[in-house]
């Protein structure tokens, strides 16, 4: 591993964390959330496979 | 020492997970689902949300349902827990906190004749799981809609056998109700859950090598994430025993954090020259063993 690809990695690591969080926080804010929740509460036929 | 030895194993630790992840115990009982909000949160591994015991969700379905709606065509908050279990620890989630990577460990313990896929097969088959993401997880639930813009979770629904063994299998023993509405779908179903349960005792981990999205996602990680595994070159005799221990069949001495390594640690146990190591690297570990 060359220094520059080990310090890539390394910023990448990092960036994806970052953009991890971010996205979190952007989608808490469109309220993805609750379309998770809904879908996750109610029995879901497809998947189980029944419908 | 036994002891210690014991809790820190692969096996227990992914026995807590699997208990962890499906808390909700008496829902085995009753037919019903939990219906908590401890759901909005997203499990790392593959655990059904429609098990009777789960106490979350699992994030491909999770993505489906976001993508499959009729509000949004991107998933910030699913990718962003997808990207943060991903960069955090890459595929130590497939060794060591799914259930559906654990019941195929165990069911490959069986003992039966034990297969080995040709590489030439094997090669392309491993790339199916990235097609299974690109396609009936992300695309078909974006293109395919009804007249209301809702897709339903392909997937799911034609693919993933987890759905019917954690799933539908106990509720539909459980419940009166869906046993009257069982067809064509449910035989499809079941016919896939026993080819990957039979192939499980064949072949290791069959669903996560070649199909499984989840898998693929955490395998673009593994390059990048904090949790690592290094070769120490000053230390290796290139004897290869790791190589012939991997179930993965990962070229270890190549490359190490390769997308098809479940980190899973049988090859550092086997290397007499403990030449492999792994853990959560700091700028300066990942300096040495490079
Ligand atoms: S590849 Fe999929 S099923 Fe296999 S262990 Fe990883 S997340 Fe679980
Ligand atoms: S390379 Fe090592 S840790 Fe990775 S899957 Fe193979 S044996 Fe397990």
């Amino acid at each position: 591993m060359t220094k520059r690809t080990r310090n890539l990695t390394l910023y990448a690591k990092y960036g994806l964390l970052a953009v991890g969080v971010l996205f979190i926080a952007l989608g808490l804010l469109r309220e993805e959330q609750l379309v998770v929740l809904k879908k996750a509460v109610k029995i879901c036929l497809e998947c189980i496979g029944v419908g | 020492m036994r002891i210690i030895n014991f809790l820190k194993s692969r096996p227990f630790i992914q026995s807590i997970a699997a208990v962890a992840a499906n808390a909700k115990i008496f829902g085995f009982f009753t037919g019903k689902i939990w219906q908590g909000n401890s759901k909005v949160v997203c499990v790392p591994g593959l655990n059904c949300y429609s098990c009777p015991g789960a106490v979350g969700a699992w994030p491909i379905g999770a993505l489906q349902a976001v993508l499959g709606g009729n509000k949004h065509n991107f998933s910030f908050y699913v990718v962003g827990i997808l990207i943060l279990f991903g960069a955090l620890l890459g595929r130590v989630i497939c060794g060591f906190l799914c259930l559906f990577g654990f019941i195929q460990d165990l069911l490959y313990k069986i003992p039966t004749p034990k297969l080995k896929v040709p590489q030439k097969i094997d090669q392309p088959l491993r790339r199916l799981k990235y097609v299974s993401l690109a396609i009936p997880v992300i695309a078909l639930p974006i293109l395919l809609t009804n007249q209301f813009g809702i897709a339903p979770p392909y997937f799911c629904q034609w693919i993933c056998p987890v759905g019917t063994l954690e799933g539908g299998i106990p509720l539909v023993l459980g419940n009166e109700s869906l046993r009257s509405m069982l067809g064509f779908l449910f035989s499809w179903k079941m016919g896939i859950l026993v080819f990957t349960i039979l192939t499980s005792m064949l072949i290791y981990r069959p669903f996560c090598k070649y199909l499984c999205p989840l898998g693929a996602v955490y395998a673009l990680f593994n390059r990048f994430s904090f949790y690592r595994m290094n070769v120490d070159e000053t230390k290796c005799t290139g004897c290869k025993a790791c190589e012939k221990k991997c179930k993965m069949n990962v070229e270890i001495t190549k490359n190490i954090n390769s997308p098809e390594c479940i980190r899973c640690g049988d090859c550092k146990s086997v290397c007499k020259q403990g030449a492999i190591t792994s853990g959560f690297c700091s700028r300066r570990q990942t300096e040495v063993a490079a």
